[in-house]
C-alpha cells in the first residue's frame, strides 16, 4: 500500500522540470539539492533514529550477552556468553511473568477484539445523537494511566468496591424474581479480584476492555467505508442479515481486523502503568500481576542487572516480531479488495 | 382504515426495524453506563467525608469540596500568615503540591508536544513530498520502528543520558520528541501530506517559493487538522505516561503530575477520597482537552486505521 503511493507520487514530481533546454543536467542539478533539502529534512529523525533506536538496539543487543550493574561505568561490562539466556531457562520469576502475560494476551485479545467489533457495529448505526455515544466509548482510552489504575483498585475492592457492589445489586434483582417462584436464595458474592491471585488475571482483562475505545474506532473507520452498494446488492440475492454480516462486513472489514489484532496482540505484551500502580509495582498477588515489562522494569531500575534486562527485552523483542511474522503468514483470511483490481 | 393501519405496523418489517433500533439503543444505553459509571464514581468519591468513601449507595455525595484541597497540597495546605503577598506565594509556589506537578506537566507534556508536531511533519513532508536516495529503505526503517517494544531500548537510552549527565531532569522526556516525533505520528501526517494535490507544490515553486516555505507555508496550513490530531495524541501521551518519568526523574520538586500521583498512593493510600479528587484533578484537563478535540481526535485515529 504504502510502496503504490509513493510510486504515484514520485511519478507526478518528476513531471516538473522537464521541457526545458537541457533538461539532462538540470533536472540532475535538481534532483541532488532536492535530495540534499530532503535529507536536512530528515535530519532530525535519522539523528533520533540512530541515538534512541538504531544506537540502543545494538548496544542492548550487546548488553544482553553480558553482565552489568551499570553503576560501575562501561568498564564495569563484563561479557557473559550465553549466561543471560540459561539463566532464564531456571529462573522462576522469569517463568512466571510469561504465564501472567501469555494468559492476559490470550484472555484480553479475543475479547476487546470481538467487544470492539460489536461497539463498532452498534456505532455504525444510524441513531439520533450516535456522535455523542462514540465519544463516551472513546472517553475511557484518553484516561489510561495512574488516575484510572487508581481508580479501578477502588473498583476491585472486594466489599466496597463498585464492580462487587454491582455484582450484588444485581443478585438481589435476580433473587426477588427466583423468590416469586422457587423458595430460595441464591448467593452473589462477587470475588476478591486483585487480591486474590486467581481473579488478577481478569481485572486486568477487564479494566483493558474498559479502555478499548481506540481499537473501536478503527473498527468503526472501517465500517464506515464499506460500500453501501454491497450491502443492497446483497439484500437484493436475499440474504439476511447475519449472512450480509458475514459474507460482506466480516470480510471487508477484514484488513482492519488484521491491523488490530497485530496492535493489540504488541500492546497487550506491553502492559505495564497499570500494573506497576495496581500491584505496587512488583506484580503482587503472589506474583500474579507480574507481567513481562513490569519484570523487565524490576530487573534494570530496582535490580540493576542491566545485561539481564537487555536479554528479556530483546526476547520480547524477537517474540514480537515472531508473532507478528506468524499472524502474516496466516493472513490469508484476509481480504484485500485491492487484489481483484490487479 | 385505521384499526388496519395500526395491526399493519404492528405485524410489519417496520415494527421489526423499530424492535431492532429499540433493542441496539438498549445495548447502546448499557454499554456507555459502564463507560462513564466508574468516572462518575470517581468524581462522587473525590466529594465524600471520609467515613462515608464507601457507603452504599455509591452515589451518595457530601459535596466535600475541602477534599481538593488537601490533596491539591498533600504535604499538608499552605502556612497563611496575612500578608498577601506571601501568602500568594505560599498558595502558588508550594514545592511538592499539585502546583509544581501541574506545571512541570504542562511544560514536559507542552516541549514535547511542540517537538513531536515539528519534526514528525518536517519528516512525513520528506517522505510524502520529496525525492531522495533510499527513500523507501528509509520509510521501511521508519514502519519498522513501529514493531520495536521500548523496552529494548530502554536501558541503553537510559545510559546514554545518565553520562550525558541529563537523568534527573526533564530533558530525557522532551529531547527525544524533538529528533523525530515518533513512527506512528510520521506514519500519520504522511498520509495526509499525501493526500494533498502536487499541483500546489509546482505553483509554488514556480513563484520561487522555497521548499521550507512549501512545507511551512502550504503544507503545514492545509494540515492543521492532523496536526491537532498528532498534538492531542502526544499531550494525552505525555500526560498520562509514567514510565519515563519514573526511571529519569527522582527529585519530587521535578515530578509530573503522573509521578506525583503514584507517590500520593503511598502518602495517602488509605484516604480513598482524597486520592480520588487528586485522580480527577490529573484526569479533567485530558478529558476537557479530549472534549473539545475529539472531531479531530476521532478523525485521526480513524485515518491511520484505514490506511495501515
Amino acid at each position: 500500500m504504502a510502496q503504490n503511493n509513493m510510486v504515484a507520487g514520485s511519478g507526478a514530481g518528476a513531471a516538473s522540470g522537464m521541457a526545458r533546454k537541457k533538461p539532462g543536467t538540470r533536472r540532475l542539478r535538481g534532483a541532488v539539492s532536492e535530495a540534499l533539502v530532503a535529507y536536512v529534512f530528515l535530519l532530525p529523525w535519522i539523528l533520533g533514529f540512530v541515538l534512541f533506536m538504531g544506537g540502543p538496539i545494538l548496544f542492548s543487543l550487546f548488553l544482553s550477552f553480558a553482565h552489568w550493574d551499570g553503576i560501575s561505568g562501561l568498564s564495569g561490562i563484563r561479557w557473559v556468553g550465553l549466561d543471560n539466556f540459561r539463566d532464564m531457562a531456571t529462573d522462576l520469576r522469569f517463568r512466571k511473568s510469561v504465564y501472567d502475560t501469555v494468559v492476559f494476551t490470550a484472555a484480553s485479545v479475543p475479547l476487546s477484539m470481538a467487544g470492539g467489533i460489536l461497539v463498532a457495529l452498534l456505532m455504525n448505526l444510524k441513531l439520533k445523537g450516535i456522535a455523542f455515544f462514540r465519544t463516551i466509548f472513546y472517553l475511557p482510552s484518553v484516561t489510561a494511566g495512574v488516575a484510572s489504575a487508581f481508580l479501578w483498585f477502588f473498583i476491585f475492592q472486594p466489599d466496597y468496591g463498585l464492580l462487587n457492589y454491582g455484582i450484588r445489586v444485581f443478585g438481589e434483582v435476580v433473587n426477588f424474581f427466583v423468590r416469586l417462584a422457587l423458595p430460595v436464595d441464591i448467593t452473589f458474592r462477587g470475588p476478591q479480584w486483585l487480591a486474590d491471585p486467581a481473579w488478577v488475571h481478569s481485572a486486568y482483562v477487564i479494566m483493558t476492555l474498559w479502555g478499548g475505545g481506540s481499537s473501536m474506532i478503527i473498527y468503526l473507520a472501517g465500517l464506515q467505508g464499506i460500500p453501501e452498494q454491497l450491502y443492497e446488492a446483497a439484500e437484493i440475492d436475499g440474504a439476511n442479515q447475519w449472512q450480509q454480516f458475514r459474507n460482506v462486513t466480516l470480510p471487508m472489514l477484514s484488513p482492519v481486523i488484521f491491523f488490530n489484532l497485530i496492535l493489540t496482540v504488541i500492546g497487550s505484551f506491553q502492559i505495564f502503568t497499570q500494573a506497576f500502580v495496581l500491584s505496587g509495582g512488583n506484580g503482587s498477588p503472589a506474583d500474579a500481576a507480574l507481567f513481562y515489562v513490569l519484570y523487565i522494569y524490576q530487573e534494570a531500575f530496582r535490580l540493576f542487572n542491566f545485561g539481564y534486562a537487555s536479554a528479556l527485552a530483546w526476547l520480547l523483542f524477537v517474540v514480537v516480531l515472531l508473532v507478528t511474522l506468524i499472524q502474516f503468514k496466516f493472513s490469508g483470511w484476509v481480504y484485500y479488495e485491492g487484489d481483484l483490481k490487479g | 382504515m385505521e384499526r388496519s393501519e395500526a395491526f399493519g405496523f404492528w405485524a410489519s418489517k417496520k415494527r421489526l426495524a423499530a424492535l431492532r433500533k429499540g433493542l441496539a439503543l438498549a445495548v447502546i444505553l448499557a454499554l456507555s453506563l459502564t463507560m462513564v459509571v466508574p468516572l462518575l464514581w470517581m468524581a462522587a468519591i473525590s466529594l465524600k467525608a471520609p467515613e462515608n468513601v464507601f457507603k452504599l449507595p455509591p452515589w451518595r455525595v457530601d459535596w466535600r469540596w475541602s477534599n481538593y484541597v488537601d490533596a491539591w497540597y498533600p504535604y499538608g495546605r499552605p502556612v497563611l500568615t496575612g500578608n498577601l503577598w506571601d501568602d500568594l506565594k505560599a498558595v502558588l509556589f508550594q514545592k511538592e503540591s499539585f502546583w509544581w506537578y501541574t506545571w512541570n506537566t504542562v511544560v514536559v507534556t507542552g516541549l514535547s508536544t511542540l517537538g513531536v508536531v515539528f519534526s514528525s511533519s518536517i519528516t512525513a513532508f520528506a517522505f510524502a513530498r520529496l525525492k531522495f536516495p533510499l527513500r523507501n529503505t528509509l520509510f521501511v526503517i521508519v514502519l519498522g520502528t513501529l514493531m520495536v517494544p521500548a523496552q529494548v531500548t530502554m536501558v541503553p537510552t537510559y545510559i546514554l543520558f545518565a553520562h550525558l549527565g541529563w537523568t534527573n531532569s526533564w530533558l530525557p522526556l522532551i529531547v527525544p520528541a524533538w529528533l523525530g516525533g515518533g513512527a506512528f505520528n510520521i506514519f500519520l501526517l504522511r498520509q495526509f501530506f499525501m493526500g494533498i494535490p502536487f499541483d500546489l507544490d509546482e505553483a509554488a515553486k514556480i513563484d520561487g517559493c522555497s521548499t521550507f516555505g512549501i512545507f511551512w507555508r502550504i503544507m503545514l496550513p492545509l494540515c492543521v487538522p492532523a496536526l491537532i490530531t498528532v498534538a492531542v495524541f502526544s499531550i494525552v501521551y505525555n500526560w498520562n505516561d509514567l514510565l519515563n518519568p519514573l526511571i529519569y526523574i527522582q527529585d519530587s520538586s521535578k515530578f509530573t503530575l503522573a509521578l506525583g500521583l503514584n507517590q500520593f498512593q503511598s502518602l495517602a493510600g488509605d484516604k480513598t477520597n482524597l486520592m480520588m479528587a487528586a485522580a480527577t484533578v490529573v484526569l479533567l484537563p485530558i478529558l476537557v482537552l479530549f472534549f473539545a478535540g475529539q472531531k479531530y481526535f476521532i478523525q485521526g485515529i480513524a485515518t491511520t486505521g484505514l490506511k495501515g
